[in-house]
């Protein structure tokens, strides 16, 4: 017996957190993914239905507003926090004096959670009291910036506050990349007379092509999960101009009561997210053969 | 030899190239202090308007400095401040987080470090197969577990208190903090383990007497990345509380969404900066480790 215990230690000490994930991730989607295919209102109901909750889904004014603001959201978060981050990694690596205390400033936003920067953002473009009345009074008196509250511009907002929560971070995985770049194959290219920006554009930037494909996958993560943002900033609204699939889920859950709308939900974000996680863990999990 | 091939490429005099190089320099500078004010700005914003008194925001502009500082708005933020119905400030929330931050973070980390030296220096069969299975749990989006957590914890007993939270946020960081000392511990040699055990060391003497002495930097990196995650969380805390047990991130937006009363951007700037000092302060202190998990949980060890 003791021999038993001795051999199977490892074993018996993963056992309870690989317990506890298996019914509580897997169980659990499985669960989720079961009630999406079933007529639950209010209660869960078991007796299977078919697809209707998805035809019905996609019926929906709402959602396809949740859907279309997930992909005008997410395309301009992940392009200008990219563009922003590789700007600022660049910027940051031509031997600049004070580069530990800028850095640090760059990444703060990261720190904070997305209800306190977005409170901070909702402060900054409240249409009376915020920017508008900054810059009216420099004397421009018919600047007007109200995105906050125009239903076709709410969602750019939410981008607004976005990119500046996640640019930094995006600014420090590039310059791990950069920091990383061959610099004999650099000085090369310098002693043979090219100069800097040609560097940086067809040198060392496409050898970044690893550090691109970690920043999108992470950023579309960010972008398909943002709740708190949205919540803090806009509250989904005007109407639900600002939903995204993460709102219009707990609405439907919390608010609404409508469990089979809240399944077929979730269901849709983490089958969009698994089609982008799993070729990308399975890539960086397989053994290397170099 | 590099003087000779270093010459070929200057063009131009010496003193032109070295103006125009200094004019490149200061540019430079200018383009990163500017985005310095940019990052910066909001924070400052904050902390301006709540120290101004409500007649001075509404008549003064958005980045004009207080004409006279008042604490006053700190005070209603912490102690008397609405949130919903419930008119005792941010304060009996800020430490229903505490209560819920340490015993999840301790024990994440603790189970993560087991997790680890398991999965990375006993390989047993299916080693890697749980490893990728508990790394996919961090990656879902979590409304998918929130009907069913619901339920779950109801039929514990736990549902709308603390401990259904500290629950919570154990099990979903199991993942992250399995992966930080996974990848730490493959860098220990093998030779190490396989010593010991031949002098008769077991399961637990190796992780206590050997890995555990040597871990402190991943301990820090772990704690922090789990006390920035539990403490910044919104959705677990909105779903799984009820008056009595939210956490600051909610009580949070509920003071800033408070629809009663006058609309006091001063209290709420300043509720915002109270809700955000533990892991500003954490980040300011310990940023590099911060950094580290930041970039562990995005590019692989």
């Amino acid at each position: 017996m003791s021999g038993w215990m001795t051999r199977n230690i490892p074993k018996i000490v993963v056992a309870p957190s690989l317990a506890a994930v298996l019914f509580f991730v897997y169980g659990f989607i499985v669960w989720t993914g079961y009630v999406s295919l079933t007529r639950s209102r209010i209660l869960p109901r078991y007796d299977f239905d078919g697809l209707g909750q998805y035809v019905k889904l996609f019926r929906t004014p709402r959602w396809d507003v949740a859907i279309e603001n997930l992909f005008v959201f997410g395309v301009l978060f992940i392009a200008i926090s990219i563009a922003l981050g590789l700007l600022l990694a660049v910027l940051l690596d031509q031997r600049i004096r004070v580069e530990g205390a800028i850095r640090t400033i760059y990444l703060y936003p990261m720190a904070l959670s997305f209800i306190v920067t977005g409170t901070a953002w909702k402060w900054i473009l409240n249409p009376g009291l915020g920017i508008e009345s900054v810059v009216r009074s420099w004397g421009w008196e018919s600047f007007s910036f109200d995105w906050l509250v125009d239903p076709e511009m709410a969602i750019y907002t939410v981008v607004i506050a976005g990119v500046w929560q996640a640019s930094g971070f995006v600014m420090a995985l590039f310059l791990a990349g950069l920091r990383s770049v061959d610099q004999e194959v650099i000085k090369a290219a310098m002693v043979d007379g090219i100069n800097l920006p040609r560097i940086y554009v067809s040198i060392i930037i496409p050898s970044l092509s690893p550090v691109f494909l970690s920043a999108i996958i992470v950023l579309a993560h960010l972008a398909i999960k943002s709740f708190d943002l949205v919540i803090a900033l806009t509250g989904g609204g005007p109407g639900y101009a600002t939903d995204l699939p993460a709102t219009y889920m707990y609405a439907m859950a919390f608010s609404r009561g409508d469990l089979g709308q809240a399944a077929a939900s979730a269901t849709v974000m983490m089958a969009t997210v698994a089609a982008i996680i799993v070729p990308y863990l399975y890539s960086e999990l397989r053994p290397r053969h170099d | 030899m590099t003087d000779a091939t270093l010459k070929i490429a200057p063009t131009g005099p010496p003193a032109r190239r070295r103006i125009a190089r200094a004019v490149l320099r200061g540019l430079l500078y200018l383009l990163l202090v500017l985005f310095v004010a940019y990052y910066i700005l909001p924070l400052f914003v904050m902390a301006i308007t709540s120290l101004k008194s409500l007649d001075e925001i509404r008549a003064g502009s958005l980045m004009s400095l207080p004409q006279s500082v008042s604490l006053i708005s700190w005070a209603t933020a912490w102690s008397s401040a609405c949130a919903g119905i419930q008119c005792e400030g941010l304060q009996p929330f800020f430490w229903n987080s505490v209560k819920m931050v340490v015993p999840a973070v301790f024990l994440s980390t603790f189970l993560g470090a087991v997790n680890g030296y398991a999965l990375s220096h006993w390989r047993f069969r299916g080693a890697n197969l749980i490893f990728a299975l508990m790394l996919f749990g961090c990656f879902i989006p979590f409304q998918v577990v929130l009907l069913p957590m619901a339920r779950t914890l109801g039929l514990l007993g736990l549902a709308g208190s603390l401990s259904g939270l500290v629950l919570v946020h154990v099990i979903y960081g199991l993942g992250f903090t399995t992966l930080f000392f996974r990848n730490y511990y493959v860098t220990i040699p093998l030779e190490l383990v396989k010593a010991a055990k031949i002098d008769g060391a077991g399961f637990f003497t190796i992780f206590f007497r050997i890995f555990l002495p040597l871990s402190p930097p991943i301990i820090v990196v772990t704690v922090i990345w789990q006390f920035t995650q539990i403490w910044n969380d919104f959705l677990f805390g909105v779903s799984f509380s009820q008056a009595g047990t939210q956490p600051v991130t909610v009580a949070l937006n509920n003071i800033v969404n408070s629809t009663t009363g006058v609309k006091e951007y001063n209290v709420d700037m300043a509720a915002a900066i109270i809700a955000g000092l533990p892991t500003l302060i954490v980040y300011v202190l310990a940023g590099k480790y911060f950094i580290r998990g930041l970039t562990a949980g995005s590019v692989k060890g």
